[in-house]
């Protein structure tokens, strides 16, 4: 009883096997691979836009509970959408595995036996008269055909480079996705805000957000350091649009050794081995110098602030935790000021050539002790009382009662993308094959011709047959017609 | 030359393109049109051949005239193109605008190499329509001064990337004229015989051919197009593959075009089914196009919008 059980479990999973490596299956599974990635498309997803993500919850709270409870906010981090594309990798490696043994077996073999009729077949033409075997054998060598001599036939086939090109294609395919595998499991991926004049040491703590792969260690990081020596913004002035950014970091590697210059630009990263550095944006943080009651400095420095629209208006928040009672400001930073009636203050040009720093300023509890993460460029008022409002130019002080704050200056900062991808010249090693086969596999012509003796002994029979109706197969037989017509009329 | 008079030289070539176009449309809808006139004319010739027993001898003039037009309003596109390029020091792709006008120029160049080479005079009518409303959106819709790059658009993938998009796009779009002239006369054919402006149209084994002939031949490009893509992404973004919306589209529409060759080719899907898998594939690339440049959000946020 148990026995038989087993050969249907056996029987059942080989049908089911049969079923999932058929060529219908895989093509269906192509299909919904596409069809599943619309979604993500369409509604925001969180590691896009996560912003966008809250807002979608804040205007659709019950619909957004439940997209989310079906991942629409992380398709492609998704167990269904990883359930289509972990079963399209399975059925096509059973798909093209066998196929490649198949093709592998078949290098050197002869093309199939002449069929018996010839009639039925394309480009049917009887040549009369005495046009040897001889001469077509040789006219399809030279046109670079297998060939099979028979007794009172010729079978030929020329093309076998198209499957090589599809089988070439589709293991690039997986080869690729082993790549996306790699780079997933084995690499990490981070960011950093610096500012100009800062050093980042490149350990886990000196990121903002930082990702390692399942495989990856934390230590293995690549050990450089970077000091940012310079960033300058180029923009175009009657559009405002930014036309260069260009970076200049002093980079010791491994931290420590002796520093070279180096520029990063958007388009060109800094490369260390398969590590990435990569400029992925910028703002301005404006420098402040806080003093208590008593004229003692509590907090200098710069503070990184937001950028809010195309013109560079910056927001953020200054905190003094240390201050009794704690104060925090709320600022806006803008870097070409200027002022209308509807808007209040605004910036008209990106760069900073008349910068103003808007603050209003709060006493109270800054919340940063209850445990609740806190954004630090937000100021949670909820436990605060507003002390006053001030808009200074550089060099300008407020005194908001509890002490003063002096608006010093301004410095650049660069927002450092930092890549460490294992996997990425697999992927596009395959990349690469991929299209060289699909090339081979499109373009390759394949094509059977057979020449046969006809039942009288006096003509000759050719047809042929294109795979998949490709064209030229006419052209081709007539040539061979007249090559033997030809070698007929000399003889 | 200043940058300036380049920007209004090549908007003056595109606008006279257009003139011809239209021209080109109104040819090619005579063509198209009055050839019916000759049938009873043509029928007392007494030939029992179907395809010989309408003469259109008398439009052939107008054919060709349309034909002219074509390629004189391909050079026109070509010019302004380049003019284009001159005023801004770049490929003139760097907005939607430039991609819709060399976009244009991509789609009539396709036309006529498939003319010179499988006789597709017929094609004429559609392909003008196609050109001129691509030409006519760009220039009112989507018109935007001539600019610099923003700096992540300044890179030589900037070249590779989008001229193999646009030129993929192109031949798409002539594929689905094709696939949809064959459902038109598919559709004529199913209720009884074709109209007579028809006849002269090639057959609907021709036509199904001729759509799998196109998308077999720029498969490969749109390919490399996405990959290049990828390449350039890792390059400016740090990430090759970031399902960035006009990425999925761009990867839906692959995804179409591939299940489309292979249900002619392994699965043998002629005729109807596959015209229509085509015109689906062809759709997902305008939709891409358009919604996603226009309405949607992500990184490649160049529509200037």
């Amino acid at each position: 009883m148990s026995e038989i059980r087993e050969l249907e479990a056996a029987g059942l999973l080989r049908w089911m096997w049969r079923q999932l490596t058929s060529m219908r299956t895989a093509l269906l599974l192509l299909l919904l691979l596409g069809l599943a990635s619309i979604p993500g498309s369409i509604f925001p997803q969180r590691s896009q836009n996560p912003m966008k993500v809250q807002q979608y919850f804040s205007a659709n709270p019950t619909l957004a509970h439940w997209m989310d409870k079906f991942q629409l906010f992380s398709v492609y981090g998704s167990p269904w959408f990883a359930a289509i594309y972990i079963l399209l990798f399975i059925s096509l490696i059973g798909c093209v595995l066998p196929r490649t043994f198949d093709h592998l077996k078949k290098i050197g073999a002869k093309p199939p036996l002449t069929p018996k009729f010839l009639e039925k077949m394309e480009a049917f033409t009887v040549v009369e008269g005495v046009g040897s075997l001889d001469t077509a054998e040789k006219w399809l060598k030279r046109h670079r055909f297998r060939v099979r001599r028979e007794s009172t036939s010729i079978s030929a086939e020329k093309g076998y480079s198209r499957e090589t090109g599809n089988l070439l294609f589709h293991l690039s395919l997986i080869l690729i996705l082993l790549a996306v595998a790699v780079g997933g499991l084995l690499g990490s991926r981070g960011e950093a805000i610096v500012n100009v004049g800062e050093r980042f040491v490149n350990t886990p703590t000196s990121y903002d957000n930082l990702s390692f792969g399942k495989f990856q260690k934390e230590g293995s990081l690549v050990p450089f350091a970077l000091t940012i020596k310079n960033f300058k913004a180029t923009y175009n002035i009657t559009t405002n649009a930014p036309s260069d950014y260009l970076l200049t970091v002093a980079a010791e590697n491994p931290a420590g050794s002796t520093a070279n210059t180096q520029v990063i630009r958007v388009n060109k990263p800094l490369t260390y081995g398969s590590t990435k550095i990569y400029l992925q944006a910028n703002g301005y943080s404006p420098v402040v110098t806080v003093k208590d009651k008593t004229g003692k400095i509590t907090f200098q420095g710069p503070v990184v602030f937001l950028p809010q629209d195309a013109n560079l208006t910056s927001t953020g928040a200054i905190k003094l935790p240390d201050m009794n009672p704690q104060i925090g400001f709320i600022g806006s930073f803008v870097p070409t000021y200027d002022r209308s009636a509807t808007r209040g203050a605004f910036s008209v040009f990106p760069e900073a050539l008349d910068p103003r720093l808007l603050l209003s300023a709060w006493q109270g509890n800054l919340g940063l002790d209850s445990g609740n993460p806190q954004s630090v460029y937000r100021l949670d008022t909820s436990k605060m009382t507003k002390l006053g409002l001030k808009q200074l130019a550089v060099g300008q002080s407020y005194d908001f009662g509890e002490g003063s704050i002096t608006f010093d200056g301004w410095k650049s900062w660069v927002n450092l993308q930092i890549v460490d991808d294992p996997g990425k010249m697999y992927a596009l090693l395959g990349a690469i094959l991929a299209v060289l086969g699909l090339m081979v596999s499109l373009f390759t012509r394949q094509r059977r011709i057979w020449v046969k003796i006809d039942s009288t002994g006096k003509a000759l029979q050719v047809a042929g047959l294109a795979k998949n109706g490709t064209p030229g197969l006419d052209e081709e037989v007539a040539g061979l017609v007249a090559a033997l017509s030809n070698t007929g009329s000399e003889g | 030359m200043s940058a300036t008079t380049y920007a209004y030289l090549s908007n003056n070539l595109i606008y006279s393109a257009m003139a011809v176009y239209t021209i080109a449309f109104f040819a090619h809808a005579i063509e198209v049109s009055f050839s019916v006139r000759n049938v009873e004319v043509a029928v007392g010739a007494e030939t029992d051949n179907s395809a010989t027993k309408f003469d259109f001898s008398r439009t052939q003039r107008s054919g060709r005239i349309g034909t002219a037009m074509m390629i004189l309003g391909f050079l026109l596109l070509f010019a302004g193109v380049i003019a284009r390029g001159l005023s801004a020091h770049r490929v003139p792709w760097g907005n939607m605008y430039e991609f819709s006008i060399t976009g244009a120029l991509a789609f009539s160049g396709a036309y006529l190499y498939a003319l010179v080479k499988y006789k597709l005079r017929w094609l004429g009518l559609p392909v003008a329509i196609a050109v001129l409303l691509t030409l006519g959106t760009a220039i009112t819709v989507l018109y935007r001064p001539s600019a610099p790059l923003v700096p992540a658009l300044k890179s030589t993938w900037l070249a590779i990337h989008v001229s193999a998009a646009i030129a993929s796009g192109g031949v798409f779009l002539l594929a689905n004229c094709v696939a949809a002239t064959y459902l038109m006369l598919d559709r004529m054919e199913s209720k009884g015989a074709r109209k007579v402006w028809a006849q002269k149209l090639p057959s609907l084994e021709t036509l199904d051919q001729l759509a799998y002939r196109l998308v077999a031949f720029v498969f490969p490009l749109w390919t490399f197009a996405v990959i290049a893509g990828a390449i350039w992404a890792e390059n400016a973004w740090g990430r090759y593959w970031s399902w960035d919306p006009k990425e999925t589209w761009a990867f839906i529409t692959w995804v179409a075009y591939a299940a489309y060759l292979h249900a002619r080719v392994t699965v043998g899907w002629r005729g109807r089914r596959a015209a229509w898998l085509c015109l689906f594939a062809g759709s997902t690339f305008l939709f891409n196009y358009v919604w996603v440049n226009i309405w949607g959000s992500g990184l490649h946020t160049y529509s200037g919008l």
